[in-house]
């Protein structure tokens, strides 16, 4: 029996049950739709990461608590060794081949006549902090050295501090308090938007001595070190290590490149595609299910015509065809539906959040709706093709 | 063609259907000769065994022992689907409840024998409408089943069965759903394609239809009495 006709014969037996065959594409529609629309999210999360992280510049290095991978204090806490004089050693020993910025971050309250900007990230860090890790003071400038020196209560705010406190007005030389110590707007931070819920300008950022002893800490979050070129970045790292572990031990830092970081942080996206792909997967499968069970209804339903066929000389592998390709398109056009809707919601959802449609994940899912077509209608039409003529043709 | 060589020629046909332990003889030892260009009535009560009769002279089921030559080739042991082949070549099957395709036209049904016999679309569609002219149904082949009346239908279904231009037609109880004219009609028909050459086997428990056939066969018991 030639394809053309076979086409035909299967397509008009979906046509026939309109409702039916509707529904149990749904079925492969969402499964397909679940998989392009997770991945692309796990794949436009990676993405957004994998830019925050490059963003910070290829010569980075940075110092942080705890050894690596491990040797954590009870209770999942790092037991923080670091201290503002380790950066200073650092900015010292290592001032002809990298720059370093130290951190201290905090979350405060920020007031201002009757407005108040609640859990705004305080960093606390040097005058050459933004240099460092490529933030863009876009009016007014970063505070200075000398100022950093000699305590002077400065900040740069982010955009959302901007709108809390200040209104319309010019926040530039305007006041501002944490707690009860008043702090002047030196710069304005560019705006870098938020992810995951987290605003990334709810943010200031003051000189590290004012931080410690607003918040009374000796402690820092971490130290940047940023290599005057990307060759030395592997050097500086040696470097580091070697003038840390004069006071620290093992356990107590290690240093993280920018590559490192980006490899874990591809190593976490990637499992959660994955994750996300393979919860969507089930959804398919639960739709090939569907496929299957229709297919053997209409197998039943369809006896008497099975019989007749064979009777006029349909062969059996006619008739598995027959069934077979129900199924197939059955999932085909569910697949193409879902794949469509998906990538348009993924659109959509790209416009808010991130998302990025990758082709692999449209080739799978349009590998696994046909898949699912013919692994869910082998069953019922090799059932189909086994019937008797004569079993088939007595069946009312 | 040569009178001397049947066309269907059954010997010691015996079937018999098995459910647990218990045996139910269907056929018990059938020996029958066909020759082409016969016009052979199968009569007998409901139970006597002639539909069965009929499944084995139509290949759509297999004899428990026995041996069936049609054509000059033995038909015993052979695939399903080498069956399902002959099936489409030498026998055209004519049903009491037509068995007509209700979702497809007229047309589609008549055809349907040449799609699994893989002819040309062209060639296969010219023949259907020439076959449906000649039952007299030309202008209703776009018309389904549910459109046509039971004695159009049973001659849609004769048209099909000639689709192939196969040597025999088997038509169980053809007239068992029709009124008296059209059940005629189709008698008529099947006549006049005796007269054209087709050799013809009838299954049929009224004796008045049976009598038209030029030979009568009795079943009983399983049994040609």
């Amino acid at each position: 029996m030639e394809l053309s006709e076979l086409l035909r014969l299967s397509w008009k037996a979906l046509v026939v049950n309109k409702l039916r065959s509707i529904l149990t594409t749904l079925g492969i529609i969402i499964g397909v739709f679940a998989i392009i629309l997770l991945v692309s999210l796990g794949t436009g999360l990676q993405t957004y990461i994998t830019k925050q992280v490059s963003s910070l510049g290829s010569n980075l290095l940075f110092v942080i608590p705890g050894a690596e991978g491990g040797a954590r204090s009870a209770g999942g806490a790092v037991a923080n060794k670091l201290l503002y004089s380790d950066a200073k050693t650092l900015a010292f020993r290592l001032k002809d081949i990298a720059s370093v910025a130290p951190v201290i971050q905090k979350t405060a309250t920020l007031k201002r006549k009757n407005n108040t900007d609640k859990n705004v990230t305080i960093a606390g860090t040097t005058y050459n902090y933004s240099d460092i890790v490529n933030i863009k003071v876009v009016k007014g400038t970063p505070f200075t050295l000398s100022q950093q020196n000699s305590n002077a209560k400065v900040a740069i705010i982010g955009q959302t501090v901007i709108d809390k406190l200040f209104n319309s007005e010019n926040p530039i030389g305007q006041v501002f308090f944490v707690g009860s110590t008043p702090f002047r707007v030196v710069g304005i931070a560019e705006k870098r938007g938020s992810v995951f819920g987290i605003d990334e300008d709810n943010a200031i950022i003051i000189p590290i001595t004012v931080a410690q002893q607003q918040f009374n800490i000796t402690n820092v979050n971490a130290i940047y070190l940023s290599a005057k070129r990307p060759e030395l970045v592997n050097f500086v790292k040696q470097q580091a290590t070697t003038i840390l572990l004069k006071r620290l031990t093992a356990d107590d830092f290690n240093i993280q490149s920018q590559e490192s970081a980006l490899s874990t942080v591809n190593n976490i996206t990637n499992v959660l595609s994955i994750a996300l792909g393979g919860i969507a997967s089930i959804s398919l499968l639960v739709g090939g299910i569907g496929v299957a069970n229709i297919m053997l209804v209409s197998v039943t339903e369809r006896t008497k015509e099975i019989g007749l066929r064979k009777a006029l000389g349909a062969k059996r592998r006619d008739i598995l065809a027959q069934f077979l390709l129900e199924a197939i398109i059955l999932s085909l056009v569910g697949g193409v539906i879902g794949i469509l809707l998906g990538i348009i919601a993924s659109l959509i959802i790209s416009q808010f959040f991130v998302s990025t449609v990758t082709p692999w994940s449209i080739f799978l899912a349009f590998f696994f709706s046909v898949a699912v077509g013919v692994v869910f209608g082998v069953a019922p039409a090799m059932k189909a093709s086994k019937l008797s003529p004569i079993e088939a043709l007595r069946y009312e | 063609m040569n009178k001397k060589q049947p066309i269907i020629l059954l010997k010691d046909i015996i079937k018999e259907y098995r459910s647990l332990d218990v045996i139910t003889p269907v056929l018990q030892g059938v020996s029958l000769s066909v020759y082409p260009g016969d016009f052979i009535a199968i009569t007998g009560p409901s139970g006597s065994g002639k539909s069965t009769m009929m499944n084995i002279l139509g290949l759509l089921d297999v004899p428990t022992s026995g041996t069936y030559i049609l054509n000059g080739e033995k038909t015993t042991g052979l695939s399903e689907d080498k069956l399902a082949f002959i099936r489409n070549k030498e026998i055209g099957f004519v049903f009491q409840s037509f068995n007509l395709l209700t979702r497809s036209s007229a047309l589609e049904n008549v055809v349907l024998p040449a799609i699994y016999a893989g002819s040309n679309k062209k060639i296969r569609n010219d023949r259907a409408i020439e076959l449906l002219s000649q039952v007299g149904l030309k202008e209703r082949m776009y018309n389904r089943p549910n459109q046509l009346s039971g004695g159009q239908q049973q001659r849609v279904a004769i048209a099909r069965a000639l689709m192939n231009n196969p040597e025999i037609i088997l038509a169980d109880e053809p007239t068992g759903n029709l009124d008296t004219k059209s059940g005629n009609d189709v008698m008529n028909i099947l006549k006049t394609l005796n007269k054209e050459g087709k050799t013809i086997v009838l299954i049929t428990h009224e004796l008045d239809i049976a009598s038209q056939a030029k030979k009568v066969i009795h079943f009983r018991d399983g049994k040609i009495i």
